[in-house]
């Protein structure tokens, strides 16, 4: 299999300006002088993106990888190093295709699908798919500066896969328009994939390349961190570079003012070495200090488990006897010890908290209060790892039994035939 | 875990394609991939001449979405797009001929020569000096050859030169007036000349005024001081002596745009010197253009091509090395 691009050495320098002169006159007046601070946003990057393969570039933002794809595009020129592409190429950059704002959306596929290389011939040819695609047919004569945002970026990546590219670069554009036009983009991008088309895909959204993607080349400050499989990949952007996993503890000032106290509160997993995640179903240990100046009996101990978007997963229930704890006077120490962990990707925060068992008084809630990170090393996606099993069974209603068959060894023809003999 | 059922029904025949828009051309890969772009911080020129060549239609179709914007591609839009350079006529007219009295015959015609290859040049140049800046959304969403926009502004400036070409025509026929014959075989390459070297200024304008934002107004003096330095409104005969008493006549000379507007006189206008009736009992004749063969004509025409196609592949240069950072200026 050849390469359909090829990245060699490539770096690219931004000057950043404490301030710019954009005006002769004002470079005249500063006698010519712009002090400016390089930026290497891309550093030594070089990699084969084989051809046929959809490839994913991961990274936190600024890390290199949208310049990166626009040098590829030939967009932005790279200071050092060199870029082949074989073959036609079209990219959607973020937000749309460039389009002319006083054209009519007409006008605007033409010129588009001109600058993307395509015949006028051909275009016409496809101006009706192209407009059908973009849901469009209404306002098609319309100046595109009369387009909602949605619009423009349905007629944007319209035109781009219209033109049938040998490589597609996508920029975060997956995630743009409402479900049914997601979901016809995706199928754009299987049936790319399907045709051995060459997608390179950037993303810092795990879950676009962990679906979609062969191979994922992660970056941070401009240089390679690794080219990997997905899962690997990912482990790596999340662990390494989010600086998160960190099963952190935290530090409390003890008693304040009050008898009872929640200190500091830690989270530990339950797998073998010493990296800061944990792995789907693994168990997981929080450990919380309680500080007290007298003995607390018949008070209660509660979880509760947040994700990164501050939604409840997981509280535990206030009035369960196994929460009952009787806390002498100097306190302890409280454990609480989930044997599996379900959740798949994600920033998992723990609030802890203390309370009376009798009444409804609070001693203490310390509220997110520490973090874990669950990486997933495999291709399943969501919030939570299901327990599931799978198997296959033929329709005969025989007394035979079932058949479980696992992955691509049944024969569904043949099945099909002796079911309906 | 691995879920790996298949709908029966596709699993035996052949991977279905749905949805294929377009559908037309059935993707084989390597078939295509004996194309191949590099992507590097050099010039290129010799690849950017040829992408200019490949990229032509792309020109045609830059331009007229240009022309669509400005007139609406009606009539009345390229009447209106007259309007400019008729007032302009209008004006020197009057001052000229109505004010000043000058007795030159055929006053109009004269201006109009001058004018049309000014037109072409100024337009061209002006256009250009926004058409990167203006053009931002496209140029940081997809490459393709840029200096394509600059020569759009220039594509914008030939529709409009025949257009007032076409009006010059009507004006001849009106005024009875026939160019010297012979002398309009000159006119091809006088026309090719300022074509490139007005495209030459184009494309290192366009790109210079993406650093230097002020270039636009920068521009619109310095026009204004050249146009003057081109024997447009008075004939080269004026001032012919004046210059060789101080040894310019080079130096005014060095401007492409005089030996190309005096090219057209000689041409159109046909006459290099005429007899004024008015005050002049002896009949000494104005002298309006050398007098110079048609030969020594074509052959300042031919040094101001070659210089001009030099200048064509500097501004390319040029552009090509200002061109890298054009996605992070806009």
């Amino acid at each position: 299999m050849s390469t359909a691009i090829e990245v060699r050495d490539i770096c690219k320098q931004f000057r950043l300006y404490n301030e710019k002169h954009t005006s002769l006159k004002e470079r005249v007046i500063h006698g010519g002088k712009m002090p400016y601070t390089p930026f290497w946003a891309l550093r030594d990057v070089s990699v084969d993106i084989m051809q046929g393969e959809t490839f994913g570039i991961l990274g936190r933002n600024g890390c290199g990888k949208s310049t990166l794809l626009k040098c590829v595009a030939g967009i932005l020129k790279p200071t050092s190093g060199e870029i082949r592409v074989r073959g036609s190429l079209a990219a959607m950059l973020e937000l749309g295709a460039g389009f002319q704002p006083d054209l009519s959306g007409r006008d605007n596929i033409f010129l588009n699908g001109s600058l993307l290389g395509l015949p006028r011939a051909e275009i016409e040819k496809r101006f009706d798919d192209i407009v059908a695609f973009a849901e469009l047919e209404e306002f098609i004569d319309n100046q595109v500066k009369f387009y909602s945002s949605g619009m423009y970026v349905r007629l944007g990546f319209a035109v781009a896969v219209n033109v049938e590219p040998d490589v597609l670069l996508v920029d975060e554009v997956l995630a743009v328009g409402d479900a049914n036009f997601q979901r016809k983009c995706l199928d754009h991008v299987k049936r790319f994939q399907r045709e051995g088309r060459t997608i390179v895909v950037v993303s810092h959204a795990t879950e676009v390349i962990r679906q979609n993607c062969k191979r994922v080349m992660v970056m941070n400050h401009g240089k390679v961190i690794t080219v990997d499989d997905p899962g690997e990949g990912i482990r790596v952007f999340l662990a390494d570079l989010l600086g998160v996993g960190t099963l952190e503890g935290s530090e409390s000032g003890g008693i304040k003012g009050n008898v009872f106290a929640i200190g500091t509160v830690q989270a530990e997993h339950g797998g073998s070495g010493n990296r800061m995640h944990l792995y789907p179903g693994e168990s997981l240990t929080v450990t919380a200090d309680l500080d007290s100046l007298a003995a607390v009996p018949n008070a209660m101990a509660t979880i509760a488990i947040h994700d990164d978007a501050n939604e409840l997963v997981f509280a535990s229930d206030p009035d369960d006897s196994m929460c009952a704890i009787d806390v002498p006077e100097g306190g302890g120490i409280v454990r609480f010890f989930f044997p599996e962990v379900p959740l798949l990707d994600g920033t998992y925060s723990v609030s802890v908290g203390v309370r009376s068992a009798t009444d409804t008084a609070i001693y203490d809630w310390k509220d997110q209060v520490t973090k874990f990170e669950v990486a997933n090393p495999g291709r399943s996606t969501g919030r939570v790892r299901l327990p599931l099993d799978v198997s296959f069974r033929l329709r005969s209603t025989g007394t035979t039994g079932e058949v479980p068959v696992v992955g691509a060894a049944f024969g569904p023809l043949a099945g099909w035939e002796e079911s309906t003999a | 875990m691995s879920l790996s059922v298949e709908d029966p029904a596709s699993a035996g025949s052949e991977p279905e394609r749905p949805s294929i828009i377009g559908g037309s051309t059935r993707f084989v890969p390597g078939q295509s991939h004996d194309r191949i772009t590099v992507v590097n911080g050099k010039v290129q020129l010799g690849q950017r001449l040829k992408d200019l060549w490949t990229n032509r239609d792309l020109l045609i179709l830059l331009t007229r979405t240009e022309l669509k914007v400005k007139y609406k591609e009606s009539v009345l839009g390229y009447v209106w797009s007259m309007l400019n350079p008729a007032l302009v006529l209008g004006i020197y007219y009057m001052i000229f001929k109505v004010i000043s009295r000058t007795p030159q015959p055929h006053f109009a015609i004269w201006l109009f020569c001058g004018l049309l290859v000014w037109n072409l040049f100024n337009n061209a140049a002006m256009g250009s000096t926004g058409v990167v800046v203006g053009k931002a959304g496209i140029i940081k969403k997809v490459a393709f050859p840029r200096e394509l926009l600059a020569l759009s502004t220039v594509g914008v400036a030939l529709v409009l030169f025949v257009i007032q070409l076409c009006v010059l025509v009507v004006f001849l026929v009106g005024f009875q007036l026939t160019p010297d014959w012979k002398a309009l075989a000159l006119l091809p390459l006088a026309f090719v000349a300022l074509v490139v070297f007005t495209s030459a200024v184009s494309i290192f304008l366009s790109a210079v005024n993406v650093y230097l934002r002020d270039t636009q107004h920068l521009t619109e003096v310095l026009l204004m001081a050249w146009f003057w330095a081109t024997p447009i409104v008075y004939p080269y005969g004026q001032v012919a002596d004046h210059l060789a008493k101080y040894h310019l006549t080079w130096i005014y000379l060095a401007n492409p745009i005089a030996p190309i507007a005096m090219s057209f006189q000689r041409a159109i206008y046909g006459q290099t010197s005429y007899v004024s009736a008015k005050n002049n009992p002896a009949h000494v004749s104005t002298p309006l253009l050398p007098t110079a063969s048609l030969d020594k004509y074509a052959i300042i025409l031919a040094v101001v091509l070659v210089v001009s196609m030099g200048l064509f592949l500097l501004s390319l240069i040029a552009f090509g090395r200002l061109e890298g950072n054009f996605a992070e200026e806009l």
